[in-house]
């Protein structure tokens, strides 16, 4: 199971960023996690929405170049290891990770991080195999 | 023949353009049909007065009849082909028969006795070599004068100044930027004497600071050519010691002036260059409009050579920029973001001018389709499409992602150079 991942194309410059995030909020779209990923040139926003499809559309509509991505959200207990034994797992498999983040809340008693590996299905099927939690688009309502 | 009296030149003229005109109308159907459309014949063009009846040619016309369509000669008498950057996709090729590319050499070698170049020299060649004309054609005028050449072509500073050092160039030919170039990379290494005496700089516009500047440094004199390869490549006029305009060698070209108008212009106006090939075989052409803004004089020259002389190009009366010496159509940019899937031709071309290079740097709006969570992504989006530039504009660029929507648009011809270089 993957969640649906917002990412937005942002030019460096001032207030580019303001301008996204503003926008998200004004709607009543709520960021539960966020990463920018930032180059000398641009950035890419990233971001967890539960409402994908009208964040997009609202996004589009003002002009953005807006992607949505299946990533997998991971539950991991919140303890010192966790993520590595999680990793360690996507590696002994062979895939490949392009970049991971964390949700801004906790899920009980565990934390949640965001993974975008190279092979979405495999990663997934490996970290199900071991076991490890991960949430669907569904679970994001009660977060 | 550069001092002929101007009257016996007009009458040499007189008689090769007859003879040109005749050779196209005969053997190429464009010009054929174009003085038809005129209700022209051979017989109607008498000498230089009757110029104005004759139809011009642009650059189009070339593309128009790409690869061979303007050779005025058999393929088989073509003995070598040049080209340039065309307006897209296409470059526009020149084909030159045995006799042109001896004329060629011989106008190159006029020139670089024009410049003091003579047996004895040593002449480092760093234009480029190949398609484009200027490393070949200073290469065979500095052989036909007896210099020794160096055929290092364009490029790789620390080779250049090793092998300018060692073999006592005393003579250079490239870009004035690229001269200048070298010269603050020989300041740099602390190099204060070389054995350089002339330069012979062309391929783009620059200024009187310039040469000043590259002068100084350079402790020689720093002249201008002019040449373009639809016309010939380098050579076609040259600048004396006077330094003051390049003599136009006018027993092979015929220059007017045109303005806005396509109306002939007097001596001292400002308009568009414009070629008649009085001597070339393989791509004779009749009133080529180069789009370079220049003024003639006829006046005499202290030197003593009576061919009249252009003055500084001022600019274009066209959209093409001049990067590194590569001439560049905002068209063909647009071309080349086009072969990459995705990309829409919303764009921006910035040119700048750092550490003396020109430098040009696009802005290209991320098309949704193209739009990627990873950095690896874009940046190889960012990869393909300055690979594409380089290999339809054959000129390097920086690709810089925008934003949808973000760059200006106007309503018929958008703002799609910025040229930020001072002159």
């Amino acid at each position: 199971m993957f969640v649906k991942q917002i990412s937005v194309f942002l030019e460096n410059r001032a207030g580019s960023l303001a301008g996204v995030t503003r926008l998200l909020g004004k709607n009543s779209f709520d960021l539960m996690s966020l990463s920018i990923a930032d180059t000398t040139d641009f950035g890419i926003l990233r971001g967890i929405v539960a409402d994908v499809k009208g964040a997009q559309a609202l996004l589009t509509e003002a002009g953005y170049s807006v992607k949505v991505s299946d990533v997998l959200c991971v539950s991991v207990p919140d303890h010192p290891g966790a993520l590595a034994g999680v990793l360690s797992i996507l590696s002994d498999h062979g895939i490949g990770m392009e970049y991971l983040y964390s949700f801004f809340r906790s899920h009980g008693d565990h934390a949640l991080i965001i993974i975008r590996v190279d092979k979405p299905e495999e990663g997934m099927k490996a970290l199900a195999q071991a076991g490890i939690r991960m949430l669907s688009q569904e679970d994001l309502q009660s977060v | 023949m550069e001092c002929m009296p101007r009257e016996q030149l007009r009458a040499f003229q007189d008689s090769r353009l007859r003879d040109v005109v005749r050779r196209v109308y005969e053997s190429v159907p464009f010009y054929r049909r174009k003085m038809q459309e005129r209700g022209l014949t051979p017989n109607d063009i008498h000498g230089v007065d009757d110029i104005e009846l004759l139809p011009f040619t642009e650059k189009q016309d070339l593309r128009d009849h790409y690869p061979f369509g303007m050779f005025a000669v058999p393929i088989s008498e073509i003995v070598r082909v040049h080209a340039s950057s065309g307006t897209t996709g296409k470059p526009t090729v020149v084909g030159y028969t045995s006799g042109d590319i001896d004329r060629w050499t011989e106008l190159m070698a006029r020139s670089m006795y024009c410049a003091g170049v003579a047996k004895g020299d040593i002449v480092q060649v760093a234009y480029g070599y190949g398609l484009f004309t200027g490393g070949l054609g200073a290469h065979y005028g500095a052989e036909r004068v007896g210099a020794v050449v160096v055929p290092i072509s364009g490029g790789n500073t620390t080779r250049q100044l090793m092998l300018l050092q060692d073999f006592g160039a005393t003579a250079l030919c490239c870009t004035p930027s690229y001269a200048l170039n070298l010269a603050e990379a020989l300041e740099h290494d602390g190099v204060t004497e070389t054995k350089l005496k002339v330069g012979i700089f062309g391929a783009e516009p620059w200024t009187e600071g310039m040469r000043e500047k590259i002068e100084n440094m350079l402790h020689i004199n720093a002249l201008n050519i002019y040449g373009l390869s639809e016309v010939m490549g380098p050579g076609v006029s040259m600048e004396c010691m006077m330094k003051n305009g390049m003599h136009i060698w006018e027993d092979h070209f015929l220059p007017e002036i045109i303005g806005p108008d396509d109306k002939g212009l007097p001596y001292g106006s400002q308009g568009d260059l414009t070629f008649t090939t009085l001597s070339k075989h393989g791509m004779p052409l009749l009133r080529y409009r180069t789009h370079d803004l220049c003024t003639l004089t006829d006046e005499l020259c202290a030197c003593g050579r009576t061919h009249v002389r252009m003055g500084r190009i001022m600019g274009r009366t066209d959209d093409m920029l001049i990067i590194r010496g590569v001439n560049v159509f905002p068209s063909q940019i647009e071309h080349a973001l086009l072969q990459v899937a995705g990309v829409e031709p919303q764009y921006q071309i910035m040119v700048d001018r750092e550490n003396l290079l020109d430098t040009m740097e696009i802005h290209v709006e991320l098309s949704p389709e193209n739009m990627s969570d990873t950095v690896r992504e874009l940046e190889a989006l960012e990869r393909r499409i300055a690979n594409s530039v380089a290999a339809h504009a054959l000129v390097s660029a920086k690709i810089k992602l925008c934003q949808p929507g973000s760059l200006p648009r106007s309503e018929g011809k958008a703002k799609r150079v910025i040229d930020n270089r001072k002159l």
